[in-house]
């Protein structure tokens, strides 16, 4: 394809993709190194329902609008936000490593820093439900792949449910199974006959039941690909290979896994990033005590009590950005050398 | 007195020309052969105006705003939007001009933001000239100056149930440490595994037990007039044992139940004693809403003390409506009549179960007896400082280590204090 043509052919995405992603992100970035203007504070009588009337502090909202209409971003802050003890802090990790008592009492340390905290569950949240879930889907699409025609339409529909439910929705469905109440969580207290088991008292049970969720929402979505897949393995290698003896175990070892390896690097790449930004679950098990994520701590930033820290906010999406990026590169990597080599 | 007759007297003569107006326009109709059925109208007396409300969503607040919208006519035109959401909606919708909504129903807390950027009109205008069945508590008042109009009172208050209190032989608790010992009878006794309930769900829920136990141990979450926090003392520490001791007597998840969901465990019989939301109260007590035994056994009572302190643990909290300030006055004047016509004490003598309403000769029902006693008892409200949204997140995310066990009181509070100074930098309350 000339140079021309290929341009003309992707500038509508590539003007939406400047206008819809790379702007937002840009601005964000800016965002994130500011924080917002000294409060010029005063003391008011206020008086209420309750208690009277005492003096109190209030923000004088004239001389603090004026002070926003000069500067309206805020007051530029550089990289403080990202090093304060709500993100990375870097204070705090001196303070910690320069009083450390040995390995485990720092790692606890650093652990109880929120940003820390939040980076742990993402992390493992990341690493153990992506191949998790590609091996739950690869083994669904080899099984519908063995049913007779007739079965196939439902299995897939079944095999999709968790999909196609909304994510915050399944997570609710799932925690009202899971509670004493509900029929998974009694039956479990049946099973070990322990009437105070309860999947959401621990941080052990709750990060177990999160992983659990992630794997049984996300597998769908590998079983769909590799289905596809199985469909393009050509049958004359699959047919040598039985002609030569090979058992199911060595055709799929030998042949099919091979022939998916592309598409395995693909759902990978699409599964790390859509782990990364794990929320939902969060939201809908009310597991913040026990988990937090990057993506809830945004939340949280913005969806307090009744403020909005927008610049906080930003630095931890700039941060999520950045991991993303860490993540990704090793398979972008690849990618990359493996189009080189053709 | 006679300002008000004549007022009254003329608002009547208003409406008689308004129900005359619509009498030949329905015989019009009728005439035509066509059925027209009119909407009932109220008589609020608003001439014109666009009346947009944005609310809370419960009960009460539910009754409030159809009470509003009853003032609608072809000239006032009145809408809502009632949402859990509204306190994030509040600032950026009041803040565009014209403001897309002219009310703002609004609590101890969510008042702030909008002081905070100066997004709501004083009102003393509008109370002298339509303010006439308002209360002096009723008005909310900054630097002189009424800024919004308290229609309604809540807080946690104790829900027990003197059933099981009975047989398991104790008297009716009037400390957290009774509530303990109680507990402890109750479970000893076997009449119930988990008698008692608290809304610990990490998050809002949790900062708010911490807020009202500290205040009930008497203790300052600031230091006088700055934004710096105090809450690490011995106080704080009385405090976090004290919802760490109740604990025993919950439910494994316990870090899991919001005020709503203890209601329902409540409701469904598996706890004995809790501190509830006062406006949840009136549908407990209920023998429509909730099983007999249970609505009947129920008793409320003053939020319970704590440490040998005098006042109850609870914060007390006011709900109520501000009129936005970038409007314009016809509208400003629509919003406030329309308004003081929904909270008007007629309504709340009509309805006296679903809030402890704060209007004129109001006869608190049995559901108000707890919030009540609460405010009676010298209970604190909650603090309407610009910074205790900051302090009440840190809270919420900072404790719920400490609840789980995981951490000591006095790192949980540290880490609070900590955590808060880093946001109240960002939000410009601290160098």
């Amino acid at each position: 394809m000339p140079h021309r043509a290929f341009f003309a052919f992707i500038l509508p995405s590539l003007v939406a993709m400047i206008l819809f992603i790379a702007l937002p992100i840009a601005s964000v970035a800016v965002q994130s190194l500011f924080v917002q203007h000294e409060k010029v504070v005063v003391e008011t009588e206020t008086c209420a329902p309750f208690g009277g009337c005492k003096k109190e502090t209030r923000v004088d909202s004239d001389a603090t609008a004026k002070l926003r209409h000069d500067e309206p971003l805020g007051k530029f802050n550089g990289f403080g936000t990202y090093l304060d003890r709500n993100h990375l802090a870097v204070g705090e990790i001196k303070a910690i490593l320069a009083s450390s008592t040995g390995i485990g009492n720092v790692v606890t340390q650093i652990y109880n820093l929120p940003f820390y905290k939040a980076l742990s569950f993402t992390l493992t949240y990341t690493f153990i439900v992506t191949p998790f879930a590609m091996l739950l889907g690869f083994c669904i699409a080899l099984g519908v792949n063995t049913l007779p025609p007739l079965a196939k339409g439902p299995v897939i529909f079944f095999s999709l449910l968790p999909m196609i439910v909304t994510p915050l929705v399944g997570a609710l469905i799932v925690y009202w199974m899971v509670s004493t109440q509900g029929i998974v969580g009694a039956t479990l207290q049946n099973l070990f006959n322990d009437p105070t088991l309860s999947l959401k008292s621990s941080s052990v049970l709750t990060w177990l039941t999160l992983l659990a969720y992630g794997i049984w929402h996300n597998a769908p979505f590998s079983f769909v690909v590799f289905y596809a897949g199985l469909q393009t393995v050509p049958d004359d290698t699959l047919e040598s290979a039985m002609i030569d003896g090979a058992s199911r175990w060595e055709r799929i070892r030998f042949v099919i896994v091979p022939h998916l390896m592309p598409l395995a690097t693909f759902v990978a790449l699409v599964q790390l990033m859509d782990n990364f930004r794990v929320f939902e679950p969060i939201v809908g098990f009310s597991a913040d005590a026990n988990a937090t994520s990057l993506s809830w701590s945004i939340y949280n930033d913005l969806h307090s009590q009744v403020d909005q820290l927008f610049g906080s906010a930003a630095a931890t999406s700039m941060l999520t950005i950045t991991g993303v990026i860490i993540l990704l590169s090793p398979v972008l990597v690849r990618t990359w050398r493996e189009f080189n080599r053709r | 007195m006679s300002e008000r007759a004549a007022f009254a007297a003329k608002r009547k003569r208003e409406g008689n020309m308004k129900r005359s107006g619509l009498l030949a326009t329905t015989a019009l109709l009728l005439a035509a052969g066509i059925f027209s059925a009119a909407p009932a109208k109220a008589d609020c007396g608003i001439e014109k105006g666009s009346v947009r409300i944005l609310s809370n969503d419960f009960e009460a607040l539910r009754l409030i705003a159809s009470e509003a919208e009853k003032c609608s006519s072809a000239t006032v035109k009145v809408s809502k939007n009632q949402t859990t959401e509204h306190k994030n909606l509040q600032v950026p919708a009041l803040k565009v001009n014209p403001a897309q909504y002219t009310v703002a129903v609004i609590a101890n807390n969510s008042i702030v933001p909008l002081l905070n950027d100066g997004l709501v009109r004083p009102l003393d205008d509008l109370v002298a000239k339509y303010g006439a069945d308002l209360q002096p508590n009723q008005l909310i008042k900054i630097d002189g100056k009424v800024m919004a109009i308290a229609f309604m009172g809540n807080s946690q208050h104790l829900f027990f149930r003197k059933d099981i209190l009975e047989k398991a032989g104790v008297q009716p608790p009037k400390s957290y440490e009774d509530i303990l010992a109680a507990a402890k009878a109750i479970k000893e006794k076997g009449l119930m595994e988990h008698p008692l309930a608290a809304s610990d769900k990490a998050g809002w829920d949790l900062a708010a037990e911490f807020v009202n136990m500290y205040l009930g141990y008497g203790g300052e979450l600031f230091k006088a007039g700055s934004a710096e926090p105090a809450i690490n003392n011995e106080k704080g520490l009385a405090t976090l044992k004290m919802m760490k001791d109740l604990t025993a007597y919950m439910g494994p998840d316990y870090m899991t139940y919001s005020a709503d969901d203890i209601i329902k465990t409540y409701v469904a019989g598996k706890t004995a004693m809790m501190n509830g939301w006062g406006s949840l109260a009136g549908s407990v007590i209920d023998k429509t809403k909730a099983p007999a035994e249970i609505a009947e056994n129920t008793v409320l009572a003053a939020a319970p003390t704590v440490g040998g302190g005098s006042v109850p643990a609870a914060a007390l909290w006011w709900d109520g409506f501000a009129i936005a300030k970038n409007i314009s006055d016809e509208d400003a004047e629509a919003s406030f009549r329309a308004m003081v016509h929904a909270v008007r004490p007629e309504v709340a003598d009509k309805n006296p179960d679903i809030a402890t309403w704060l209007t004129k000769d109001f006869k608190p029902s049995a559901g108000a007896v707890g919030v009540l006693a609460t405010a009676n008892g010298g209970a604190q409200p909650y603090p309407m400082l610009p910074y205790m949204g900051l302090l009440h997140t840190a809270l919420g995310s900072e404790l719920a280590d400490f609840m789980q066990g995981r951490e000591s009181a006095e790192d949980a509070l540290r880490d609070t204090e900590a955590a808060y100074t880093a946001a109240a930098r960002e939000g410009g309350y601290l160098k």
